[in-house]
């Protein structure tokens, strides 16, 4: 199976945010220090081979979120020809705004929805998938081919099959008495835009639960088979502790991807004009700094979305990461 | 496919005759149009570039009007600007506020040698992109005005005239109802009913004479008796079928109309040119209607689209070409040009008559609409609005119109939240600007 070797290494992935240093014996730190003296003879060299990595963090990363902080807290004309220090009144503004409250809190709603009915439905997929044997690599590449559209085009194609006038589910909706007004209805729009957004991510966890699937050995399979006969059963007891690192893995991905990687579609979706239509957090950033060049306010935003951020991954690593067991 | 061929000969004779004239001062243009509007800009500067030879122009689309702006300012920061950028109306007072990011368009015509003439223009164009005293800092380019496009048809079956005031829109609607039409749609009630509102009706917008005086304790009025009664008319049409609400959307309130379906729609003078492909059936247009009980009501709307504006910090030879290509655009002959092969109306006086002359309008009545709609005598409140900003209060605007359709706000409560927002929002604009 070609997808066994796309399996994710949770190991890896977490060493590199640095988390996963404990599970790394004394033994093995030794081998990889003697390693490093054999391959490097100047000791330059592994700078300069990270030299490009660490010049794109700094270059995209570290640098514009400096300056976002430090314009956060001035009120700037946007051609640059005068900025007055405000000190924390751009956030006040930011957090005592009822706009900006509601939407983070759809923002955390739209997420908690995204990444749970995203995971499940994936890995519900998988799970269906994993057991297929007849035409099993045609029902993988359809599940997973949806992952190749990019996110604007399927936030094109859920506005096509959300239109007001022409939409065919609104059409079939309202045969069951459901008149969907995606654009003026708050709700209608929140709902047409979960849906493309959690469509659009299922084959990525689809791909990742059924390599994780495919890891877990037949023998503890027919093991767990003697030991019990419902499948329901062996499923949440045996198979899930094991695809808990995919899941873990799987979860950090999808909260990022229901917070960020969404816009495209939203973007879209509201087709220029939010008005009262849901939009998040990331949106609003763009639209008052792009849209509206309040600079001073959109960065404030940003900060905020950056703490937030920052809080929500140290809050899975500490409490949910505790639960996974790798191996 | 034809499409492609022409606009990719377009592009190629534009690149050339800007690489060809190697001796030419070379000068950018950055706009924020698409589609066939993009083409017809290309086709203005390959006109411009082969009527001379010291100046060569090269025009580079930036995206949408909102992406324009933002990459223009982002260039002026890094000191990359263009020669000239094409700014959207809402955008208008973030450019004019920022003194020194741009060359007034009065001052370079004038400092390079040429008179500029004021009253050249049309009425309805002098002011939105000019300050307080009149001096013509932007110069308008792409102009539109909200008018009313009419499916004569509805009204042939439902028996009635086609209504010049609200007044007499009330009096017909329930018919065309009754004749299986939706009797009206708007596309943007931001700029039809409430920023253009002001100016039919000739009512005070903002106080600090509209905001063209100064930033300082600017305030809207938009707790307005009038306005307020103009959108709670329009919720009652709305609940009695009299009008159709389809969002924020532009197009999904042009859509109907297009099938045939609405008696009227209000639209853009610049609407026309997409709409005879479009729509599925004949159709004319009038004036955009106002309230003959309100006093005074009935004066010129001002222009809605965008204006170029020479950036500052180019050198004396550039400013030169910039100057020359504005003069190039205002001669009639490419005004009448760029009015018939995009339907954005013609801006300078001479350049109707020429249209006019030529018997255009004789074939293409709706065509005239617009300049007709900006020419109609102007009064105190009715040539437009500097509010900074402008785009979010827009946006606010936008999300408390769909409150009050889904019936999630009261009218009342809509503007007054509008309002409060909004003036905060000018508050911290001026202190961005101070």
């Amino acid at each position: 199976m070609a997808y066994t070797t796309s399996q994710p290494q949770p190991g890896g992935f977490l060493s590199r945010l640095g988390f996963g240093g404990k599970a790394r014996s004394k033994k093995t730190a030794v081998a990889a220090e003697e390693m490093k003296r054999v391959q490097f003879t100047s000791p330059v060299l592994p700078y300069l081979f990270l030299f490009p990595q660490l010049a794109v963090i700094f270059i995209f990363f570290y640098w514009p979120s400096v300056q976002a902080v430090s314009s956060s807290f001035y009120l700037e004309d946007p051609f640059g020809f005068g900025s007055t220090f405000v000190g924390l009144s751009n956030y006040t503004d930011v957090i005592f705004s009822s706009e900006y409250q509601s939407i983070a809190l759809f923002t955390a709603v739209f997420t908690v929805l995204v990444t749970f009915l995203s995971l499940s439905l994936g890995l519900l997929l998988a799970v269906k998938a994993d057991r297929v044997i007849r035409g099993a690599s045609t029902y993988k590449t359809l599940l997973i081919a949806i992952y190749a559209i990019a996110a604007p085009v399927s936030g094109l194609i859920g506005m096509m099959i959300f239109d007001q006038h022409v939409g065919p589910f609104v059409k079939m909706m309202s045969y069951f008495g459901w008149h969907m007004q995606v654009g003026l209805n708050y709700y209608d729009t929140a709902f047409a835009m979960t849906v493309v957004a959690v469509w659009k991510q299922i084959p990525y966890n689809f791909i990742f639960f059924l390599s994780g699937l495919q890891n877990v050995p037949v023998s503890v399979r027919e093991a767990a088979m003697i030991d019990c006969r419902s499948g329901m059963r062996r499923f949440w007891t045996v198979i899930l502790p094991l695809l808990a690192p995919t899941a873990f893995f799987l979860l950090t991905i999808n909260v990022t991807y229901a917070l960020f990687d969404t816009f495209g579609i939203i973007d879209v979706m509201v087709k220029d004009k939010p008005a009262n239509n849901p939009v998040t957090l990331v949106y609003k950033v763009y639209a008052d700094g792009f849209r509206g060049n309040d600079i001073g306010g959109s960065s404030a935003q940003s900060v905020i979305l950056m703490i937030v951020v920052f809080v929500l991954t140290i809050f899975q690593f500490r409490f949910i990461e505790r639960r996974v067991h790798y191996n | 496919m034809t499409m492609i061929k022409k606009f990719s000969m377009a592009a190629m004779a534009v690149a050339m005759s800007a690489t060809s004239s190697l001796a030419a001062t070379n000068i950018t243009w950055w706009h924020g149009m698409g589609g066939r509007n993009g083409e017809v800009i290309n086709e203005v500067s390959q006109k411009f570039n082969a009527s001379q030879t010291a100046c060569a122009l090269t025009p580079i689309s930036k995206g949408t009007y909102e992406e324009a702006l933002a990459t223009g300012i982002a260039a002026f920061r890094s000191g990359e600007q263009p020669n000239i950028l094409q700014v959207f109306d809402a955008g208008a007072a973030t450019i004019i506020n920022a003194k020194g990011a741009t060359v007034a368009a009065e001052d370079l015509i004038n400092n390079a040698g040429y008179k500029f003439d004021r009253n050249a223009f049309i009425e309805g164009v002098r002011y939105f992109y000019a300050d307080s005293k009149g001096k013509f800092i932007g110069m308008p380019f792409n102009s539109s005005a909200p008018i009313m496009y009419v499916n004569p048809q509805a009204f042939e079956k439902a028996g009635v005239a086609v209504p010049k005031t609200w007044e007499e829109f009330e009096a017909v609607a329930p018919k065309l109802k009754e004749a299986g039409f939706i009797p009206m749609t708007a596309s943007q009630l931001t700029w039809q009913f409430t920023e253009n509102f002001f100016s039919r009706q000739n009512i005070q917008f903002a106080n600090n004479n509209n905001g063209y005086d100064s930033v300082v304790d600017t305030k809207m009025n938009l707790t307005d008796k009038n306005l307020v009664m103009m959108f709670e008319k329009l919720k009652a049409w709305s609940d009695a079928g009299l009008y159709k609400f389809y969002g924020a959307s532009w197009n999904d309130n042009q859509k109907p109309f297009e099938e045939g379906k609405v008696a009227m729609w209000i639209g853009s003078s610049g609407s026309f040119g997409g709409l005879q492909k479009t729509a599925s059936m004949p159709f004319s247009a009038d004036f955009l209607p106002y309230w003959s009980s309100i006093k005074g009501a009935g004066t010129n709307t001002f222009i809605g689209g965008a204006a170029l504006f020479a950036m500052a910090g180019k050198p004396e030879a550039e400013n030169k070409c910039t100057a020359d290509f504005f003069q190039f655009l205002t001669s009639p002959e490419i005004q009448k040009f760029y009015h018939q092969a995009t339907g954005y109306v013609a801006i300078t006086k001479a350049a109707y008559e020429l249209a006019k002359k030529e018997g255009y309008y004789e074939k293409t009545p709706v065509a005239e609409v617009g300049i007709k709609q900006l020419m109609l005598p102007s009064g105190e409140w009715s040539k437009g609005y500097r509010l900074g900003f402008y785009p979010q209060i827009r946006s606010i605007m936008e999300r408390e119109y769909n409150k009050i359709f889904s019936g999630e706000t009261t009218v009342q409560k809509a503007f007054e939240t509008i309002e409060k927002e909004g003036n905060d929002l000018l508050t911290r604009f001026a202190k961005t600007a101070g």
